[in-house]
């Protein structure tokens, strides 16, 4: 078992140095796409660290994201770079923390709708400062490259993986698995079950904080309706879903198909975006309840079975 | 003195379609998320009938109640009752139902956006002014609330003295025991979800006399939809009713006071609120 545990973070680290070279060897536009899925691999297998063990549906990401993308927006000309990152992943977890102590205590539906009318109501509320104080959006110009974005995408992507995997061995993981299986057998073994959710779900508020501080430079111009676009969320609600949620790698196998099947039709039908996320969610109830993950796994015992009786 | 009327009157249109919703989830528990693309459709229906074939939209109200009536039976019976026989718990078929709803609404965006494009579409109707208690007032506005006060008073008289309203009534409260007394869950469950999409769509042709829609606006109607059935306590008509009028005079408040920009977020205030003080809704008998 404990091997098992090494080879995983051994290939896991391997995997990542090979992603980290893509920058000397693909052209401008696999940089980019290699930016996208970086930045929806965080963002899904953070929602997936949360949303997968407990099943509330957090929709939320974008909220959490503009709000890193404004902490570099507004901080930028005042402080270091690398100050913002932290900066960015506190404001984000303390707000999942409030919105995790107002909706987590009830049943799954509050969280839902809550966390559905989030980014709305934080970009409402950006927007009628602004208005006050009469800018109407900021420039981000620093000298970062979409190579810098690139590697800093893909070490937080690792932090990432690395906390899932270690919150997974924990206490808190296991806590979380029996809530999301009986959370009535979870309370009545001792487990606080509103302390444990609120705890996990700072983790992909800040997370996604982050990689909006990271990600902001790229945009060069900052604008409430920009930063706070509502379809991030649903995007990688889709993905972690897609993927899976069972595995910690299972938000990845959604990625990147979803990642190239959106750039495909965002280039050829742009209007049809709302209509492909539409099907994936049906796709997703109707023929793959446990995603991608699911299916491999289902294949894979169907193959051992055959041998078996063979 | 007007900024409470004007509230009044546009609580009175959130009630009608939050009495869909309550229907639909109250009832039924399926928690639908395309209840805001119901609203959108039966406005584009109003909007349509009028400017081409100039066709009132009180009229058309009638042709588009039994045309959701028939949409939300069908989307019932063919999408969702297979959800409900897999579920396991409550907890599963919520997350199967939001799911389902949410991948409808984005196909119905989806449709409408490739259909009649991304414009903002709205027409004049009964668009003249009224003197109302010293203040003046749009009339269509004033209709669509008389209309939303006459459906809202048949589906109370119907839920709370009929036979089939008792029955609903009953799953709501037990759906395991009201098939023990003979009560056909499958067939009302399906009639009540269906009469929800009815009574949201005819609300969303109300709204569109005298508010402005585009094929993406329903995300924010089922938004404060939700807010007013959680607020008025999950299947309570009554409650339901109050908190869609106190929600609209909270908006005009806001909008008139503070900035028209910041509607969402006091209705999410509102909505805060009763999550931390009275997460059972107005009446709602303690129970958490």
């Amino acid at each position: 078992m404990k091997r098992d545990a090494w080879q995983d973070l051994a290939l896991g680290a391997v995997l990542l140095a090979v992603a980290a070279c893509l920058p000397w060897f693909g052209g401008s536009y696999w940089l980019s796409i290699g930016v996208t899925i970086a930045m929806y691999t965080v963002l899904a297998t953070s929602w997936a660290l949360f949303s997968g063990p407990t099943h509330y549906i957090s929709l939320a990401t974008a909220a959490f994201f503009g709000i890193g993308t404004y902490t570099t927006g507004l901080g930028i000309d005042h402080l270091p770079y690398w100050v913002l990152l932290p900066i960015a992943g506190v404001l984000g977890a303390v707000l999942a923390g409030l919105v995790g102590l107002a909706t987590l205590r009830l049943s799954g539906v509050y969280f839902v709708i809550f966390t559905l009318g989030l980014a709305e109501l934080v970009r409402q509320i950006i927007t009628w400062v602004q208005n006050f104080s009469g800018q109407k959006g900021l420039y981000v110009l620093t000298d970062i490259t979409e190579a810098d974005i690139y590697w800093q995408l893909l070490g937080l992507a690792g932090l990432v993986f690395l906390g899932g995997w270690a919150i997974g061995r924990s206490r808190l993981g296991f806590a979380l698995r029996i809530i999301g299986d009986d959370e009535t057998v979870a309370r009545h073994s001792g487990i606080n079950t509103a302390r444990a959710k609120v705890i996990l779900f700072m983790v992909p508020g800040a997370v996604a904080a982050i990689a909006g501080a990271i990600l902001a430079p790229r945009y060069v111009y900052i604008e409430p309706l920009l930063a706070f676009t509502p379809m991030l969320s649903f995007q990688v609600v889709i993905m972690a879903l897609l993927g899976g949620t069972g595995r910690l790698w299972g938000p990845l196998v959604g990625v990147i198909p979803f990642t190239f099947l959106w750039e495909a039709i965002s280039a050829s039908f742009p209007n049809q975006t709302t209509l492909l996320l539409g099907l994936c969610f049906l796709l997703i109830v109707y023929l793959l309840p446990k995603g991608f993950v699911g299916l491999i796994e289902s294949v894979r015992r169907w193959a051992r079975n055959r041998e078996g009786y063979a | 003195m007007d900024i409470l009327i004007t509230g009044l009157l546009l609580g009175g249109t959130y009630a009608l379609i939050a009495v869909g919703l309550n229907l639909q989830y109250g009832m039924v528990r399926i928690m639908n998320l395309a209840n805001g693309e119901l609203i959108v459709i039966g406005g584009f229906a109003a909007f349509w009938f009028q400017t081409a074939a100039s066709v009132s939209p009180l009229l058309t109200v009638f042709l588009v109640a039994p045309v959701a009536f028939a949409l939300n039976w069908l989307i019932y019976t063919v999408m969702l009752r297979p959800l409900v026989k897999r579920a396991k718990s409550r907890g599963q078929l919520e997350v199967d139902a939001i799911l389902t709803t949410f991948g409808l609404s984005f196909v119905a965006v989806g449709v409408m956006l490739a259909v009649f494009g991304g414009d903002y579409f709205s027409y004049s109707y009964l668009a003249r002014p009224v003197e109302l208690l010293g203040a003046t007032f749009g009339l269509n506005r004033i209709m669509a609330f008389l209309g939303a006060v006459v459906i809202c008073g048949a589906l109370y008289l119907w839920l709370n003295h009929s036979r089939p309203g008792l029955s609903i009534r009953a799953i709501a409260v037990a759906p395991q025991s009201a098939r023990l007394v003979g009560i056909d869950v499958q067939k009302l469950s399906a009639l009540a979800f269906a009469l929800g999409g009815a009574v949201t769509a005819v609300g969303g042709g109300l709204i569109s006399m005298f508010l402005t829609l585009d094929a993406s606006t329903g995300v924010m109607f089922t938004l404060k939809a939700l807010i007013i059935v959680i607020m008025g306590g999950v299947g309570d008509m009554r409650g339901t009713i109050v908190a869609a009028l106190a929600l609209g005079v909270l908006e005009s408040f806001v909008a008139s006071v503070l900035d028209p920009g910041l509607t969402l977020a006091a209705a999410y205030l509102l909505f805060l609120l009763v999550l931390l003080f009275r997460p059972q809704g107005l009446f709602g008998r303690g129970q958490a």
